[in-house]
């Protein structure tokens, strides 16, 4: 597998930056090669925030900001109206969302030039886990369609970071898994 | 075995503090060094690390108190970065002055003004001369295995002198990524007890950092700047040791595709991995291109540096820090004064970028390469030259 990028865009204090370290650390228990980081500087809760995402078979030397993502993941909508996010989205790149709206809907936004995916995320997490948080559900939305390491994986990295409340979060990045619409799938 | 694990680079620095066993830590917390105070304050509370944690209102008291600690003989720790350095300086001179064997990690940043937290070389720079051992980690193993390092050398009864460790503060103190961290045995083994020889202690009363009147000064600036330089000895020493008992092997100077290459980068620190990109991007062009590593920066490497460039055309220097008005970035015009009585010497190109948390990526070494060689064909009428700003 050469180097997968993916880069997520949320809100200080929603948890991208956590989804992308949990993701390299199932990666690395794996004996593949990951870097996650947070898009640097003072945190901020509420502010447009990115988080960075590489795994791949070989080493990851290069240490600068995704600016070409394979992937991008998006866990807040309304940052559509702030945020470019598909700058420098590849050409058969694929934008994974979390929307209320359709396939069609979204499609015909933000669906230029690449493909895209959508789950509703919020209505999952609030029901699996009680919370509207979206991040550890986005997980197994991006796993389904960059297969960047096996859902199970994410199993110790998730109790380890969660403890008990855990297996909401098992429970809400399965679900996300199975209920993501993806484009020409 | 040595376990691999996923990590944050400041992460690898407290683990590796832990496992030395660390008996003091006095630390003020600042970004980009936070989270390896943070996990250090987080050891000594849950009882996993069997130290004293002080928390201290500054970094010049932080410093202070390390000095204390290291002069009763503990094994000390801290860390900074960029602000925080800047506010020790005063003291960091005392403590090598002293012969204090306190080890610091410092997260590189930018200094202010305009206010920036994000990552460059102006602090480290700043105290090049504060006689301490400095050294540049290039990722999170790297960060890892040089405190252990540091500890083991500064604490050597030849040296005694404090060790800094640079990670350049967000491309490496927040990335999380593998590494293969020590086990407490190989720790034990590579890492003897601290016997500081004349530690203070009541029943044996010593004058630590004496008056100095202009009689005895120069003097014991001879005698710290001889005993600095016999360093040199245990430094290489303790990284053959390292070798030994961890197969990871490092050296003074470090090199990549640099053998046959005309044109040499050099870099330090974590955008050493980014440059060999590119190198290895231009070898595909057939541009005999290569990258110089500088691991050591105090004492400075001259030998070795000497040797590994000698046969280049031109040496294309990235610093990531400016000397205002000056000959050049400051490991610039170290390498060019390094160089000027050699007769096989490249031309030396000084440019200066990544400033402030400036973005680095193997395309802007690539164009570092080729503007390098066009200064050093057709010359320039500044010293140095500012790369990727704006119009």
């Amino acid at each position: 597998m050469p180097i997968t990028e993916v880069r997520w865009h949320g809100r200080g204090g929603q948890g991208a930056v956590t989804s992308t370290e949990l993701i390299a650390l199932a990666a690395i228990n794996k004996e593949k090669y990951a870097q996650s980081f947070p898009s640097f500087g003072p945190e901020r809760r509420g502010a447009p925030v990115q988080a960075f995402l590489r795994v791949g078979d070989e080493p990851i030397r290069v240490r600068s900001e995704i600016t070409e993502p394979d992937v991008v993941v998006v866990l807040n909508p309304d940052l559509f109206e702030s945020v470019d996010v598909t700058s420098g989205l590849k050409e058969n790149g694929i934008l994974v969302i979390n929307t209320r709206k359709s396939l069609e809907e979204v499609k015909a936004t933000y669906g230029k030039g690449h493909r895209v995916a959508i789950v509703n995320a919020m209505k999952i997490a609030r029901e699996s886990i009680g919370l509207p948080i979206t991040n550890t559900t986005m997980m197994g939305a991006l796993l389904k369609v960059a297969p960047l390491v096996e859902l199970d994986d994410m199993i110790g990295p998730l109790e380890h970071r969660f403890g008990k409340v855990a297996e909401k979060n098992i429970t809400a990045m399965k679900r996300a898994y199975q209920e993501i619409v993806v484009e020409g799938q | 075995m040595a376990k691999k694990v996923g990590m944050e680079g400041s992460l690898a620095v407290s683990e590796a503090v832990k496992l030395a066993n660390t008996d003091v830590v006095a630390a003020y917390p600042i970004t980009p060094q936070t989270h390896i105070v943070e996990s250090l304050a987080e050891m000594v509370a849950n009882g996993d690390l069997d130290a004293e944690y002080i928390p201290v209102e500054s970094e010049h008291s932080a410093m202070s108190a390390c000095l204390g600690s290291s002069a009763v003989g503990a094994r000390t720790f801290t860390a900074t970065a960029g602000q925080g350095l800047e506010l020790m300086h005063e003291v960091l001179y005392v403590a090598s002055s002293m012969r204090l064997p306190i080890v610091m990690a410092v997260a590189n940043r930018a200094l202010s003004s305009p206010l920036s937290v994000w990552g460059d070389h102006s602090d480290v720079m700043a105290v090049r001369d504060c006689g301490w051992i400095q050294v540049f980690a290039e990722n999170a193993q790297e960060a890892h295995d040089l405190v252990l390092w540091a500890f083991r050398v500064g604490e050597d009864t030849n040296v005694l002198f404090p060790v800094m460790v640079n990670i350049d503060g967000f491309n490496l103190s927040h990335v999380t990524e593998p590494l293969l961290l020590m086990e407490q045995a190989d720790v034990d083994k590579y890492l003897p007890v601290n016997k500081y020889p004349l530690p203070l202690h009541p029943d044996k009363p010593v004058t630590m950092g004496a008056f100095g009147p202009p009689f005895i000064y120069t003097e014991a600036k001879k005698a710290q700047e001889v005993a600095f330089q016999n360093t040199k000895e245990t430094i290489l020493k303790g990284w053959d040791e390292f070798e030994k008992v961890f197969g990871r092997r490092y050296s003074p100077i470090e090199t990549y595709q640099a053998d046959d290459a005309e044109t040499l980068l050099l870099t330090m620190g974590s955008l050493s991995e980014t440059a060999s990109l590119a190198v290895d991007n231009m070898r595909e062009q057939g541009k005999k291109v290569g990258l110089v590593k500088i691991r050591l920066w105090r004492p400075f490497p001259f030998e070795e540096f000497r040797k590994t460039v000698k046969n280049a055309n031109v040496l294309v220097v990235l610093d990531r820090c400016l000397s205002f008005g000056g000959p050049g970035g400051p490991v610039a015009s170290e390498v060019r004064s390094a160089l000027y009585d050699q007769a096989n010497r490249p031309k030396v190109v000084s440019l200066i970028g990544g400033l402030g948390g400036r973005d680095v990526t193997p395309q802007n070494f690539e164009y570092m390469v080729d503007r390098g060689l066009e200064i050093a064909e057709k010359g320039s009428d500044s010293e140095y030259e500012m790369i990727g700003v704006r119009k």
